[in-house]
């Protein structure tokens, strides 16, 4: 099956173009061959990776796509157990999230372009995973991005989806900008983009300096795509785009293509000390400070925006942390809670007709039962509740970083409560209490409650499959460098259930039982709570930013392009110009002023040669003899 | 004794005269004939060095150069009456069409 690897990516791109081009004003049969599509690849990956399951070695197959004296671009594919991994968990939620879509989406006038617009950034996925080179891995990084823009922007007439998707794409290139330099710094240091030729190139190597800031500049890039701290400001407003796409997108999988490049050029992080403690540094604060911020949000998309935020901030800890498995591990089980809980949220959204403000909703589980459960076992997952999926991922991280790094480990402790302290408040206040009288909620249909109930079956067992009690679990197929933490730690597993629990028996005082009333604590501590509302005001920080410093400077480049650089090429041509007006008037017309010109000018000549000593002058003047 | 070097300052001196004429006057009869003068000049150069050098090669170019300069006022007093029969004048400073 290894072999057919390359058509992963190529199928849901034929949906896209058979989409496109023919069946754009069927609804029914567009859908279909995306979904056809997308379930064939998931086929061929579920094939790959029992192959890869029994004989776990890496396979690679490379064209050669450009060759220049000094450069070659290969393309191919390179098919280990992290890439058989991440094709199996991009495949199996992007079929399930197109199923859904054919009932969310159901009532849109642009239906056909979603499922096109889903089956390029499916093939754009995959296709990146299964890259063998950074030159490779970039461009699909870039057609991922592209993918983004558009369904974030897919109802484009609403002016502040048109917005967030530019501020996607923008962020991500900033980003970007700084990746491709890091690639092109190794294909100077290493000659080669092949990720397996730079690893062993890496050993040996004897360059720290240039590999530090290589190593920085390529780590950019999942800065960008994994929204960490600072340009982490897209996410959030990515939620303008419908909410398949944000389960889809923005919770599972091209968020989570950050995480997987940092595993795949682990050896590179890996050999330099300083960029993997960055590394962990950043991933940890982005995971608190999006965790802060969830706890004061108001709309159910935000609220998770933030959370996917934090988990991200989690998976790039992780292996900052020095263990690519832990990283790995907690981005497969978060694809598949997260994405459970947007197709929740996705479902209440599309039963109150758009109304996203959780403390407009109340008491949904009275009419939504099915979401409501899927709903609550997907947090549980999330908030690391044993034997839920995130637990075992959560506590693989916690445990590396009680290891490595107390203060992280205390960082991700803090945010684990605020995890769970967040995600049940959003449970409490939406799905319990009073209900909202004015709105008629339903349950959805089954095309849409089906993948959330099949989700939610993985949220509960996928974790099995890295507790540390397996023999041969994630932890033996995904590995890289030499940090491999063995056994049960159970105070370690005693303590986070407690924290994770400690933090949904907060929220139930807080806001079902309303012991303490949050309105008072958010009056008390006024100062905090803005700050947190505001986002820490990021945003506004950027904005101004740009408008003073950023803008201010390319209006003195304008300057210094339209003044001095057109300045010396107009300058020039004027020169000619007028310096011709003022010599045409040698050119008076008449003979006898030529004449006299050539006279004066034979006879200069004359004694020109005359008085100078040349033997060829005397020869001239003596006739040439 | 009358030395090469009289015929030599006469001819030059002749040469000068019609050069003037020739970048100055307003009438193109008038320049015609300078130039003739210029012509004369040179012939005198010519039979000068012939009979002073003895040998018959000057003689031989004067010859030439009347039989050219009769052909060339003939030209040129043709072309005058063709301006004059487009332009009404003969006056070398109305002819000036390749002005700035």
């Amino acid at each position: 099956m290894i072999e057919l690897a390359w058509l992963i990516p190529l199928l849901p791109f034929a949906a896209f173009g058979l989409i496109v081009f023919l069946f754009k004003n069927n609804r029914k049969l567009s859908a279909y061959i995306a979904i056809v599509a997308m379930s064939i690849a998931m086929i061929i990956s579920l094939g790959i990776l029992i192959q890869v399951i029994n004989s776990p070695e890496t396979t690679e197959y490379s064209l050669t796509w450009m060759k220049m004296p000094g450069l070659e671009i290969n393309m191919g594919v390179l098919i280990d157990p992290l890439a058989a991994v991440m094709l199996m968990v991009v495949t199996i939620v992007t079929v399930l999230v197109q199923i859904y879509s054919m009932g969310y989406m159901e009532d849109d006038s642009s239906y056909t372009r979603f499922f096109a617009y889903l089956s390029l950034f499916a093939s754009s996925m995959l296709g990146l995973i299964i890259s063998n080179n950074y030159f490779q891995i970039f461009f699909f990084w870039e057609l991922v991005g592209l993918c983004s823009y558009l369904l974030i922007g897919f109802w484009y007439s609403k002016p502040s989806a048109a917005d967030a998707g530019n501020k996607a794409f923008i962020t991500n290139r900033v980003a970007d900008f700084g990746f491709l330099i890091g690639i092109l710094l190794l294909f100077v240091q290493f000659d080669t983009f092949n990720f397996m030729e730079i690893t062993e190139g890496i050993e040996s190597l004897n360059n720290p300096g240039m590999l530090t800031v290589t190593a920085f500049l390529v780590f950019l890039g999942p800065v960008g795509k994994s929204a960490q701290f600072p340009l982490h400001v897209w996410l959030p407003d990515a939620m303008e785009g419908p909410t398949p796409v944000s389960a889809l997108i923005h919770a599972a999988t091209m968020v989570a293509a950050g995480v997987y490049l940092l595993a795949r050029g682990f050896i590179l992080f890996e050999s330099v000390e300083s960029i993997m403690t960055i590394i962990a540094y950043v991933g940890g604060f982005t995971a608190i400070f999006a965790a802060t911020i969830a706890v004061v949000e108001n709309d159910i998309k935000r609220i998770l925006a933030f959370s996917t935020l934090s988990q991200l901030g989690y998976m790039v800890m992780a292996i900052g942390l020095g263990s690519m498995t832990a990283g790995m591990f907690h981005l497969t089980t978060h694809a598949f809670f997260k994405a459970l809980l947007f197709l929740g949220a996705g479902s209440v959204i599309h039963a109150l007709h758009e109304e996203q403000n959780i403390w407009k909703m109340g008491g949904l589980y009275k009419k939504m039962k099915v979401t409501t459960t899927t709903f609550i076992l997907a947090a549980l997952a999330l908030s690391g509740i044993p034997p839920f999926a995130g637990f075992w991922s959560k506590d693989e991280i916690l445990n590396v970083a009680l290891h490595e790094n107390f203060i992280l480990y205390v960082v991700g402790v803090i945010a684990a409560f605020l995890t769970s302290f967040y995600m049940f408040r959003l449970i409490f206040v939406a799905f319990f209490g009073e209900e909202n009288l004015e709105l008629h909620p339903h349950e959805s249909p089954a095309c849409m409650t089906v993948p959330m109930s099949i989700l939610a079956v993985f949220s509960i067992f996928i974790g099995f499959i890295g507790a540390p009690f397996i023999e041969k679990g994630f932890g033996y197929y995904i590995n890289a460098g030499h940090h491999v933490v063995e056994g049960l730690n159970w105070g370690l597993m005693i303590n986070s259930s407690l924290i994770a629990v400690a933090g949904i028996i907060s929220a139930w005082l807080i806001y079902h039982v309303e012991l303490i009333d949050p309105e008072v604590i958010a009056k008390k501590f006024w100062p905090i709570h803005k700050l947190l509302y505001n986002k820490y005001y990021i945003d506004e920080i950027y904005g101004w930013l740009i408008n003073n410093i950023w803008d201010r400077s390319a209006t003195i480049c304008r300057w210094i392009d339209l003044k001095i650089i057109d300045g010396i090429s107009d300058g020039l041509g004027n020169f000619t110009r007028g310096s011709g007006g003022k010599l045409r008037f040698i050119h008076t017309g008449q003979l006898q002023t030529y004449a006299l010109i050539f006279f004066t000018v034979v006879v200069a000549i004359m004694i020109f040669l005359a008085s100078s000593k040349v033997t060829a002058v005397t020869m001239i003047i003596g006739g040439g003899i | 004794m009358v030395t090469l070097n009289h015929y030599l300052l006469l001819a030059a001196a002749l040469f000068c005269i019609g050069l003037f004429g020739a970048l100055s006057k307003r009438n193109a009869i008038a320049v015609l004939m300078s130039i003739e003068l210029m012509l004369n000049a040179v012939n005198i150069n010519l039979v000068a060095f012939s009979h002073f050098l003895a040998d018959t090669a000057g003689q031989v170019f004067a010859i030439f150069v009347i039989a050219v300069a009769a052909a060339e006022v003939a030209v040129g007093l043709a072309l005058i009456i063709t301006i004059y029969r487009d332009r009404r004048s003969v006056e070398v400073d109305d002819f000036d069409l390749l002005k700035w």
